[in-house]
């Protein structure tokens, strides 16, 4: 029961430095460790195939994908970083102050456990997914669906930044790829050119 | 036959994304096909037709998903405000890609309402809440505006607080009940008293559900949500999607699973009436007409479920018919909203005026639709919120039916003076160019006003065929 506290505070603050951690790839690794602590949890709580779950997709693949999109970008500069992701560190930790005072409180009172729990009726996990949760893995294929546009909606590459304001100028090499130079020097961190763009002439911000 | 509600659309989201160009542009008119489809059969179909397996389809063809009359009611409304959305979100948005996602992402967002009245499941309901939720998200955001990643990311925060207390119920309930179907739980509810963990399991997810239909206090993420999304998505968002995601399943878990304790009337009461007051009086203050419709909808649906703590058919019937009545004349009014913004560029009521003059349509569909909203007779908005106040009264409630009549005052008062700030008094010189409405918005306009004239004309016929069997959801 203890290692158990232990391990929910230990969650806890992991899943805030997460949160807080304005470096990438700090917060991404804080996050694989809140999903380790979980699927060690749930090997505790005897859902072994839950724990298996969570770690190779949660703590490992996910965290792969993280490493692998961060890696795709430029970090910000530090007076960007501050710009962007100003402390409000009381803020954040607030609630899960409370919420951790709050579950230390709760294991001195006795909640009434008075019902008698239903026989647990042994089962395939995998007869049950593909036989009485038919609706569920339905519903898993429709939020991944979801999930596509999502990624399509939003992360969709633009031709300039949305906070740049300035007309690029510049002329550049017949390349679609812009060195690290040239990236600093019209201050962008990257760019996709389109095919038939004429690089030498000034290209107007996209609306 | 109802997994076809889930499959016919699923089946269309993946031809439409296969990479042949042309498929694009069959998009719009498949989507507006199926709600057409979705709105004949709800209103033809009968019930044994919709529950009868499709051997074909095999196993897929005999989901457990259930349709009864409560569900046919959700599912017209349902394709009421696809068909509203969808013209109006076509016609705004300009960029073709986007266009395409806003299809698809509608698509996915009406299989995931479609799949949340039709599963008799409690973890199978969080899976459709969830993707509901989650197109949801990204059609708020489509614009990748400030505004609209703002008004998505508060829905997001709050969602997630809400799928977190809903989880916690489900895994208290499977602890104490041994089950997570409708029935089992239902079951065991009934013959053995609720425990302790119980109640909070049932506490955790009416709370859920609050959030997620934008209730008072919950309401903190509905105002700009709506307001900042693109108006094909408002339409989407205040037409069905609250009502289907919050209201529609309070209705369901409360009447024929939970039942009904003095404490859950006592709780559904009190919140209705506040969501009632509150959203009102929110309303009056308002100068954008997107925000100001936003805050008239938590008060209009806090009838919903002060009409649902009454615990009798009658109120049980009211609420349901006031559900789907709100989705007509509320997606009417946020269409209405769309033409101004449209053809003026802004939402500030403050700077509009005079509009009638040059948008006829717009304006006279706009009079129904307040009308309705307000309580006029002869229209469908009077009869349902009669029905809720009696059956308030009725049951006792005297005190809660008062604050209902004098919140109505309220919502006249503020849909008038949105009236005389857009539409009428004197045409604002700046606006003297501007025209009617494209074709493509009046239709829904004019499809919305004559159901709400039509269903509030023929109403003696609509209380026998539509609104006395609903209260058989009682069992």
């Amino acid at each position: 029961m203890a290692i158990d506290l232990l391990l929910l505070i230990g969650l806890t603050i992991s899943a805030v430095g997460s949160i807080l951690k304005r470096d990438m790839v700090k917060a991404a690794i804080a996050l694989a460790l809140t999903s380790v602590i979980l699927s060690v949890l749930m090997f505790r709580f005897s859902s072994p195939l839950a724990a298996v779950f969570e770690l190779s997709v949660c703590a490992s693949l996910i965290t792969v994908l993280f490493m692998s999109t961060i890696s795709l970008t430029k970090p910000l500069t530090k007076e960007k970083e501050e710009k962007r992701m100003p402390v409000r560190a009381w803020h954040i930790v607030v609630l899960p102050t409370l919420l951790i005072v709050a579950a230390l409180l709760l294991t001195f009172v006795k909640i009434p456990m008075d019902f008698t729990a239903p026989p647990a009726v042994p089962s395939d996990v995998r007869s049950v997914l593909w036989n009485n949760r038919q609706p569920d893995l339905l519903g898993q294929i429709l939020v991944i669906i979801a999930g596509f546009f999502g990624v399509l909606v939003l992360f969709k590459e633009r031709l300039f930044r949305a906070d740049r304001a300035e007309v690029w100028t510049q002329p550049v090499r017949s390349m679609s790829v812009l060195t690290p130079k040239e990236s600093d020097a019209v201050g962008i961190n990257s760019v996709e050119v389109r095919e038939g763009t004429n690089l030498g002439e000034p290209l107007s911000r996209k609306s | 036959m109802a997994s076809l509600l889930i499959f016919v659309p699923l089946l269309g989201i993946i031809s439409l994304n296969l990479p042949f160009g042309s498929l694009r542009r069959l998009a719009f008119p498949f989507a507006l096909t199926l709600s057409f489809a979705q709105a004949a059969a709800s209103l033809f179909l009968p019930i044994d037709l919709w529950n009868r397996p499709l051997p074909s389809l095999g196993s897929l063809g005999s989901l457990n998903l259930v349709v009864d009359r409560l569900g046919i009611v959700l599912l017209l409304s349902i394709a009421i405000a696809m068909f509203a959305a969808l013209p109006v979100g076509w016609l705004t948005i300009h960029e073709e890609s986007k266009r395409f996602s806003f299809v698809n992402l509608l698509l996915i967002a009406v299989m995931g309402m479609n799949g949340i009245v039709l599963v008799r499941d409690f973890f199978s309901l969080y899976v459709f809440l969830e993707v509901t939720a989650v197109a949801s998200f990204v059609l708020i955001c489509l614009d990748r505006d400030k505004q609209g990643l703002e008004g998505g990311f508060k829905y997001l925060v709050l969602s997630a607080v809400a799928t977190a207390l809903m989880l916690t119920a489900i895994a208290l309930l499977l602890m104490t009940t041994g089950g997570t179907s409708f029935a089992e739980v239902a079951a065991a509810l009934r013959f053995h008293s609720p425990n302790s963990l119980t109640r909070i399991a049932i506490a955790c997810f009416v709370g859920g559900l609050c959030i997620k239909g934008g209730l008072v206090p919950f309401h903190g993420w509905l105002p700009d949500a709506y307001m900042s999304a693109p108006s094909g998505v408002s339409i989407l968002l205040a037409g069905i999607v609250t009502k289907t995601t919050g209201i529609y399943t309070l209705i369901r878990l409360v009447t024929g699973v939970f039942g009904y304790s003095s404490q859950i009337k006592s709780v559904l009461l009190f919140i209705g009436a506040l969501s009632i007051v509150i959203g009102a009086l929110a309303a009056l203050g308002q100068r954008d007409f997107k925000r100001m419709l936003a805050y008239s909808s938590i008060s209009q649906m806090g009838y919903i479920i002060l009409s649902l703590g009454t615990g009798t058919a009658l109120g049980i019937a009211g609420a349901v018919f006031h559900l789907f009545n709100h989705a007509v004349f509320k997606s009417q009014l946020f269409i209405n909203a769309a033409a101004v913004e449209e053809q003026t560029g802004t939402r500030d009521m403050d700077a509009l005026g005079g509009l009638s003059a040059r948008m006829p349509i717009t304006g006279a569909t706009s009079v129904i639709a307040f009308l309705s909203t307000a309580g006029i007779p002869p229209l469908a908005g009077f009869w349902s919120k009669l029905i809720i106040i009696i059956a308030v009264w009725v049951a006792g409630y005297r005190t809660y039916a008062v604050v209902a009549v004098l919140a109505g005052l309220i919502t006249c008062a503020y849909f008038l003076s949105m009236q005389r700030r857009v539409f009428f008094g004197t045409l604002v010189e700046k606006l003297n160019s501007i025209k009617e409405a494209n074709v493509a918005i009046l239709i829904p306009e004019v499809v919305l006003a004559l159901i709400t004239i039509g269903v509030g004309v023929f109403f003696p016929r609509i209380l026998n065929s539509f609104i006395l069997p609903i209260h058989g959801v009682l069992g």
